[in-house]
């Protein structure tokens, strides 16, 4: 690179920034902030939903205590120290769609895409910033409107996070129904444009901004993790705005597309029907499923990324990485209807959509597998982050299992709907997802903050969280063959579901326990913020490049002087022919001069095409065209 | 904060893109605005969706269905009273339309060739084409909510004909036809006309809006000095998928 750009402003990198308070934390364009304040608010969410679940938890557990403290908390939905069966309800829907949408979509790919995209690329910022800030705000705004919707007289939205009507489009229909559900419309509103802001400038920065020698087929897992996430986001997010439309205009314009003939007590509730409630389920799961990995690919993502630095092992398969992620996402597009067995479906489209759901067994396998073989006799390094890594391993292929049960028409006649399904997927996506963003908030601290987390807490903090996930969802699936289903208030009164009393209060206890592990977790994040220990330059010795950007000045454009260049791919630890057991991508192969020229005229001509890359090379292996 | 400020303009004169050739070769705000367009058809594809699920479940035998012959509903003409004049005003809404993408294409490639004068002129005619298309719809909207449309009922019925055809495959027993007796035909048909072209119709309003912005900036001379006149090229991609969507919709709901 040209030295005379590089000395030109040398001595302005290590100066701070004097920006005003308002454009530097709270309308800031940078990424790196803005990545914070997804992470601060996605904590604040994750905290608020997992109460809500304690609290409905405790209601399974002991449903004719009276608690006191539910009363001091929550005032007339809990009188006499009971919870209120209406507001359970409430509380079960407002848990999910927290959950869902606000820790795990936004939380997760808000939090770790606008971090590592221009980091790990080498791009100075996303494609358009401006854009960036407004995705951050429309989710603030959403996570405002959804908070304030459970304050509201008639109660939140409590038809379920999926919202199905005839519940969630008549007011009559539960209390709800009324206000409470158009908030929780307008959240949704607001979300979708955020991830729509989101994923365009995710899509064009990951296109269109990395650095040079940075090929699509030298860059991290995390990254095509990433860019399949947005892309799923981005095609499935306006088919559920398409939805949420035709579902306010049956709410407060009297339109019926989703209502047919309905009778609340006795009497028809409308004039106008003829339309079909199934259809909203088809578009709902339209956007549902892919939503499934828009939660989970991230954090399938950074758990490549965490294992291979940790295991310092080369990652095993990246091209068969990046093409079963490529499998799951167009997968997940057809595969909605496995939600809707029990919906009069015609019975061979049934099993059309059972057969593609069971296919998304193969690239789940080869992930699971190459997670295995990349730890396999690996020089292991067990940083929490790893550890939660290699959780998340374990709730994928537990949580996986179950999927191929449910998968199955037949086998979901019986388990639809009850606790086996809340066991499926709060493993294989709630645990493993959440595993997962813990693992990239452990390895990215540093980054985020220039300091270091303490790791005693950190290990406690793992061991407490995955120890209790396993106790509270393994018992679930005992029940849920059994028959309880979900989302009811009491099961005192079924002889055949009381039985699970106790099953229930292990349950709540483990919840419990795990709940409070989590302030542990709080506690080490925001002390360390202030007060962890100052973080080397490169503190797991890994090869991408955001450890190259100086980690003890937030920089607005990531690197004081020229881009990084990238000689190689993210994942060449432990060279025999090195010293070092890492190879930093950016860093010049000294040791073999004509390798270095080999490369540098491989950067300058003409690259490949990208479907000539990975994609291309991967299929013309499989069919023996090359070698 | 002249160290700031060097420091950003440092990194304002370099190029963001070095990866080598760049995949699809546009520069990121045209690859936004095409990412941004294939999710927009996602979503008027839901509305389609929507509208293809209520209108088949209406069909009582392959040839025979409940839904009102859109050829008979949208008939008038402004001026034209009392005269059968079938979709010849949508028609004409659509060839406007058309006609205003044509208006655009002239304008982009005016951008290419750098000149101003003409770039500003065939924004002009787009400009009026989208607002003619507009009015044409408010036209269309009162005429049809004049004649009974509503959201929450539907007061257009099969045809004579059409009624006869039912009873003879042994369909509509359980009714008599009578004169003036409309109320017969699927309760969404209206709602879904109001909500898929007022869909519509609300992105071509943004396009407006849109090309009037970029007109004013070509007035002004912003993308003279920028050199290039990309964001025209902007403008017209959303325009001319506006203009795509409305051949589906068209095609849908007054043709089919």
């Amino acid at each position: 690179m040209s030295t005379s750009a590089l000395h030109a402003d040398h001595h302005t990198h290590d100066h701070h920034h004097k920006e005003s308070f308002i454009s530097k934390y709270v309308f800031s364009m940078d990424h790196k902030m803005i990545s914070k304040q997804f992470l601060i608010t996605g904590i604040i969410m994750g905290v608020i939903g997992m109460g809500m679940s304690l609290l409905f938890r405790l209601q399974l557990a002991w449903p004719d205590e009276q608690f006191g403290l539910l009363e001091m908390l929550l005032g007339k939905w809990a009188v006499d120290g009971k919870l209120d069966p209406n507001f359970y309800m409430g509380l079960v829907t407002i848990h999910g769609t927290i959950m869902v949408f606000y820790v795990l979509t936004a939380g997760l790919s808000g939090t770790f895409s606008n971090l590592l995209i221009p980091l790990q690329l080498g791009a100075r910022d996303m494609a358009s910033p401006f854009m960036n800030m407004f995705s951050y705000w429309f989710f603030f705004l959403s996570s405002v409107v959804l908070l304030v919707s459970v304050g509201v007289e008639t109660g939140p939205a409590s038809g379920g996070w999926t919202v199905y009507p005839p519940l969630s489009a008549l007011e009559k229909a539960m209390p709800g129904s009324g206000l409470g559900m158009t908030l929780w419309l307008v959240a949704i509103a607001l979300f979708i444009i955020s991830a729509l802001l989101g994923g365009i400038n995710y899509i064009s920065t990951v296109l269109n901004q990395r650095t040079k020698g940075m090929n699509m087929n030298r860059m991290p897992l995390t990254i095509w993790a990433f860019f399949f996430t947005a892309i799923l986001g981005l095609l499935s997010f306006p088919v559920l705005l398409g939805a949420a439309l035709f579902l306010i205009f049956d709410r407060s314009f009297g339109t019926s597309f989703y209502l047919s003939d309905i009778f609340l007590e006795g009497v028809g509730a409308l004039e106008n029907v003829g339309g079909s409630p199934v259809l909203y389920q088809h578009l709902f799961w339209f956007l549902g499923h892919p939503e499934v990995y828009i939660i989970l690919l991230p954090a399938l993502g950074i758990t490549s990324e965490v294992i291979s630095t940790n295991a310092r092992k080369p990652i095993f398969g990246y091209t068969a990485m990046v093409i079963s992620l490529m499998g799951i996402s167009v997968l997940s597009f057809i595969v909605w209807g496995h939600h809707m067995f029990i919906t009069g479906m015609n019975p061979f489209l049934g099993s059309v959509f059972m057969i593609l759901t069971l296919i998304i067994a193969v690239p789940s396998a080869v992930k699971a597998f190459n997670y295995l073989t990349t730890l396999w006799r690996g020089n292991l390094r067990y940083t929490p982050a790893m550890l939660f890594s290699i959780g998340l391993v374990s709730f994928f292929i537990s949580g996986g299992l179950t999927g191929i049960y449910l998968g199955n028409a037949a086998m979901d006649i019986q388990l639809h709907d009850s606790y086996f399904v809340v066991a499926h997927f709060h493993l294989v996506m709630g645990s493993a997802a959440i595993f997962g963003m813990f693992a990239g908030i452990y390895h990215w601290f540093p980054r985020l903050y220039g300091r270091m987390m303490n790791n005693t807490l950190g290990y406690f903090h793992f061991w407490i969280t995955f120890i209790t996930a396993y106790l509270v969802f393994f018992p679930m699936h005992f029940m849920g063959l059994a028959g309880v289903p979900r989302r009811y208030y009491q099961f005192t009164l079924v002889e055949d579901f009381s039985v699970w009393m106790d099953v229930n209060k292990l349950i709540t206890v483990s919840a419990i326990v795990g709940g409070f592990a989590q302030l542990l977790f709080l506690y080490n994040f925001f002390v360390s913020i202030f007060r962890g220990k100052k973080a080397e330059q490169n503190p797991w010795q890994s090869n991408t490049l955001e450890w190259t950007s100086p980690i003890d000045v937030r920089l607005h454009g990531n690197w004081p002087h020229e881009l990084p260049t990238v000689y190689r791919g993210p994942y060449e630890y432990s060279r025999p022919d090195r010293e070092l057991d890492y190879f930093p991508q950016n860093e010049e192969d000294a040791t073999a001069p004509e390798v270095l020229h080999v490369e540098e005229k491989e950067v300058a001509k003409e690259e490949a095409p990208v479907e000539n890359s990975v994609f291309f090379a991967a299929i013309k292996r499989v069919f023996g065209l090359s070698r | 904060m002249a160290n700031h400020t060097s420091t950003q303009a440092a990194f304002e004169n370099q190029p963001t893109w070095a990866g080598g050739r760049s995949p699809f070769n546009v520069s990121y705000g045209k690859l936004m605005m095409w990412i941004f367009l294939l999710s927009d058809a996602f979503t008027f594809s839901t509305l389609l969706v929507q509208y293809g699920t209520q209108r088949f479940s209406n069909v009582v035998t392959p040839i025979t269905t409940k839904w009102p012959d859109p050829a008979s509903i949208f008939n008038h003409f402004p001026f034209m009273h009392g005269l059968h004049l079938p979709l010849l005003f949508v028609s004409m809404m659509t060839f406007i339309l058309i006609l205003s993408s044509v208006t655009m294409v002239l304008a982009v490639e005016a951008g290419h060739r750098n000149s101003k004068a003409e770039v500003a002129r065939y924004m002009i005619y787009t400009i009026l084409g989208g607002v003619a298309f507009l009015s044409c719809q408010a036209w269309e909207w009162y005429t049809f909510i004049h004649e009974g449309a509503r959201l929450d009922g539907n007061t257009f019925g099969i045809t004579k004909q059409g009624y006869d055809h039912l009873h003879s495959v042994g369909f509509g027993d359980h009714f008599e036809w009578a004169e003036g007796d409309r109320t017969f035909g699927p309760v969404p048909f209206a709602a879904l006309f109001f909500i898929v072209t007022g869909f519509h119709g609300f992105h071509v309003f943004s396009g407006v809006v849109i090309n009037v912005v970029v007109y004013i900036m070509t007035v002004r001379g912003v993308f003279e000095r920028r050199g290039h006149y990309e964001m025209i090229e902007k403008a017209g991609l959303y325009w001319h998928f506006v203009d795509l969507v409305w051949v589906f919709v068209f095609t849908f709901f007054y043709l089919i």
